[in-house]
């Protein structure tokens, strides 16, 4: 066929194609449906939280509605040296440091799971339906649950205790259905190369799938880590006589009546978005390490 | 004869995964060291199951296998010598280049100067010099080939096992990976063992080639005897280039058998000398496309050298040096002729045309029956 011909022939598909997609001249009617859609949605979701932190930063005379009263840091100090708001600073503690181990277990755990789950074994599938069923269950009902059984078991409730198993039946299930979808993207050939080329089964699993699993096992992490931070049903009957982050928050709303409920509020926003950042910023770290040593592809 | 250290031997291996059905039955067959052998056969025939018994991926459920004399079931891959390209290749996806080729050597314990020494020697052999630093994702189809036979090639095995290595390419490719493989056997000197299922690569690589069908071998033996001289029916056809007649045996004389097909004209074929064959029997008898000669329906042959059947031409595909034609000569089945290039355009042939398809007698090889 001839340039001509190709071109004769190519016209038509051409024009119909000008008939589907737009020409650069305006957009579609619905573009500007869509992207309405959007905004009220963007402002939805993120609207009431910044109205929580623009009132954070307001000075003494602050309340806790709208107009706001003066710019200041007061709130923020007032949360960490007053008394009357509570055990602010030992409650993030306990927090952080419930978040931590929950993200431990939650990733060796659900690593494990995964790996056990990618041969098919008798019972499986009962396995996994309890494992998935507590995700059903309404968290405060199984928190109540946890408690009544310490309870009833003799065993004093305490974040670091009940608190942490009611935490887990939240987190393992979420932990492992995530693993699953990092799993299925294993070749198993690539643990069978590793065996042909005579490492070790414990070799195979450091040397092979533990790194080309990390970014996953990183997403587990921050879903374990986000998950425990801010977990409030679970934990609420089980948590024993100190409070984690989320229990206090709820106290001040019913007991303390200044603006430095906000400040708290910002205050944990800001740990939050830290911790994910840093979690996605390794994440990125990893793939550009990979990417690194091939120079500028 | 002197046992060497490539030397396979599969002894009554067996193996099934339910202990019902099995898909490899009581396999027996010697490969000798240094060959290049090609297991050949469908989907689902238990080729790539017998590799990755030799290579120690799978347990036999019976038999031995036996490399360099030893009794090698059990042994993990390391302690057999052996070493497996896997289909895809299966390159360790965080790894580079270079770190994927010293894997082997890294989990041996070898300070990272001593196996990065051994492993440069090893990609310059593979032509990989400039790509040391990239991952695989970042190589062609080709390159990544040539990662997967280093890595498995410095372990140093005396058997290297290949999984379909060449389906993960384009056509040309292909061509181009089978010459490399070709060279990297003669260059290493050792076993290798080739799993595919397409003949025209195992009959361009292998010195001996393996057709399987169901767990069982129907016939090994080197490249050209397996192709011109294919035992029965199933391996003359999964070869190809042939054309299988059958029919009843209505008479034996002079080393020569005449049988007849259902609704056909009584054809010759000569007799082979171990084959005990009666009158009555059915018998399959193999005819090479290329001895197929066509002529227009009013030639003359003399009856006595030549078969002939006169039939009509169904289709023509021109294949560059030669060109194929299919033609009705038997009911239901295919029957071709390759006809060279030169000679079919002295005389173009068209569709419906009625030709008589002739070959010599003496061509016509006998196969056996199972």
């Amino acid at each position: 066929m001839s340039a001509a011909q190709q071109a004769a022939a190519l016209a038509p598909a051409r024009a119909k194609q000008r008939a589907i997609s737009p020409s650069r001249g305006g957009r579609p009617w619905t573009f500007y449906l869509l992207a309405t859609l959007f905004t009220f949605y963007v402002v939805a979701l993120y609207g009431p939280m910044i109205c929580i932190y623009i009132l954070s930063f307001q000075d003494v005379r602050g309340g806790l509605v709208f107009p706001m009263k003066g710019l200041s840091l007061h709130w923020f100090v007032d949360l960490f040296t007053q008394v009357r708001t509570g055990d602010v600073k030992g409650a993030f503690d306990r927090s952080i440091k419930l978040a931590i181990l929950v993200t431990i277990i939650t990733v060796v755990v659900s690593f494990m799971a995964a790996m056990a789950f990618r041969r098919r074994f008798p019972g499986d599938n009962v396995v996994f339906s309890l494992m998935i069923g507590s995700l059903v269950a309404p968290g405060l009902v199984l928190g109540i649950g946890v408690g009544l059984l310490f309870n009833a078991l003799g065993i004093d409730t305490s974040w670091y205790g009940s608190a942490l198993g009611a935490q887990l039946s939240w987190t393992l299930p979420f932990g492992v259905l995530v693993m699953f979808a990092v799993m299925s993207r294993f070749n198993p050939a690539w643990e069978e190369a590793a065996r042909d080329l005579g490492a070790t089964p414990w070799q195979i699993i450091r040397l092979v799938i533990i790194p080309v699993l990390a970014p996953g096992l990183v997403a587990v992490a921050l879903f374990g880590f986000t998950l425990s931070y801010d977990e409030f049903a679970r934990t609420l009957q089980t948590a024993g006589p100190q409070n984690t982050l989320p229990l206090e928050i709820w106290s001040m709303t019913l007991n303390v009546t200044s603006p430095s409920l906000y400040a708290l509020g910002t205050v944990t926003t800001i740990i939050s978005f830290i911790i994910i950042g840093t979690a996605l910023g390794a994440i990125v770290l990893m793939q550009k390490r990979r990417g690194a040593r091939v120079g500028g592809h | 004869m002197a046992v060497s250290r490539g030397d396979i031997e599969l002894a009554g291996l067996s193996k099934s995964y339910d202990g019902v059905h099995s898909v490899v039955h009581g396999i027996n067959l010697k490969i000798p060291d240094g060959a290049y052998c090609c297991f050949l056969g469908p989907s689902g025939c238990g080729k790539t199951t017998i590799l990755r018994m030799i290579a120690g991926h799978e347990d036999p459920t019976d038999g031995e296998i036996v490399i360099g004399g030893e009794n090698v079931v059990g042994l993990a891959p390391v302690q057999r010598g052996t070493a497996m390209m896997f289909q895809s290749y299966a390159l360790f996806p965080h790894l580079s280049v270079r770190d994927n080729i010293a894997f082997a050597l890294r989990v041996r314990g070898l300070s990272k100067a001593d196996r990065y020494r051994q492993t440069d020697a090893m990609i310059e052999k593979v032509r990989l010099t400039e790509l040391a630093d990239r991952l695989p994702a970042q190589l062609s189809g080709g390159q990544q080939q040539r990662v997967a036979l280093a890595r498995a090639a410095i372990t140093e095995p005396r058997v290297l096992l290949l999984d379909e290595p060449l389906s993960a390419l384009d056509e040309q490719l292909r061509v181009q990976m089978r010459l490399e493989l070709q060279r990297m056997q003669r260059e290493l000197g050792i076993t290798f063992v080739h799993v595919t299922h397409s003949q025209l690569e195992a009959i361009a690589l292998a010195d001996m080639v393996v057709v399987m069908e169901a767990g069982q071998i129907k016939q090994a033996g080197p490249a050209r005897e397996v192709y011109a001289s294919p035992r029965d029916r199933y391996v003359a056809e999964f070869l190809g280039g042939q054309n299988v007649l059958s029919g009843k045996v209505e008479t034996i004389e002079g080393g020569r058998l005449m049988f007849a097909q259902p609704d056909r004209k009584t054809l010759a074929a000569p007799l082979r000398g171990n084959a005990r064959i009666g009158v009555g029997d059915r018998i399959d008898v193999a005819v090479r496309r290329d001895d197929i000669e066509l002529l227009r329906p009013d030639a003359e042959i003399s009856p006595q050298d030549r078969s002939a059947l006169s039939s009509r031409v169904l289709a023509i595909e021109y294949q560059g040096s030669f060109v194929k034609v299919m033609l009705d000569a038997i009911a239901d089945e295919e029957f071709v002729a390759y006809v060279p290039e030169r000679v079919f355009f002295r005389d173009p042939l068209v569709i419906g045309d009625v030709v008589l398809a002739t070959w010599a007698i003496d061509h016509a090889r006998l196969l056996e029956r199972t």
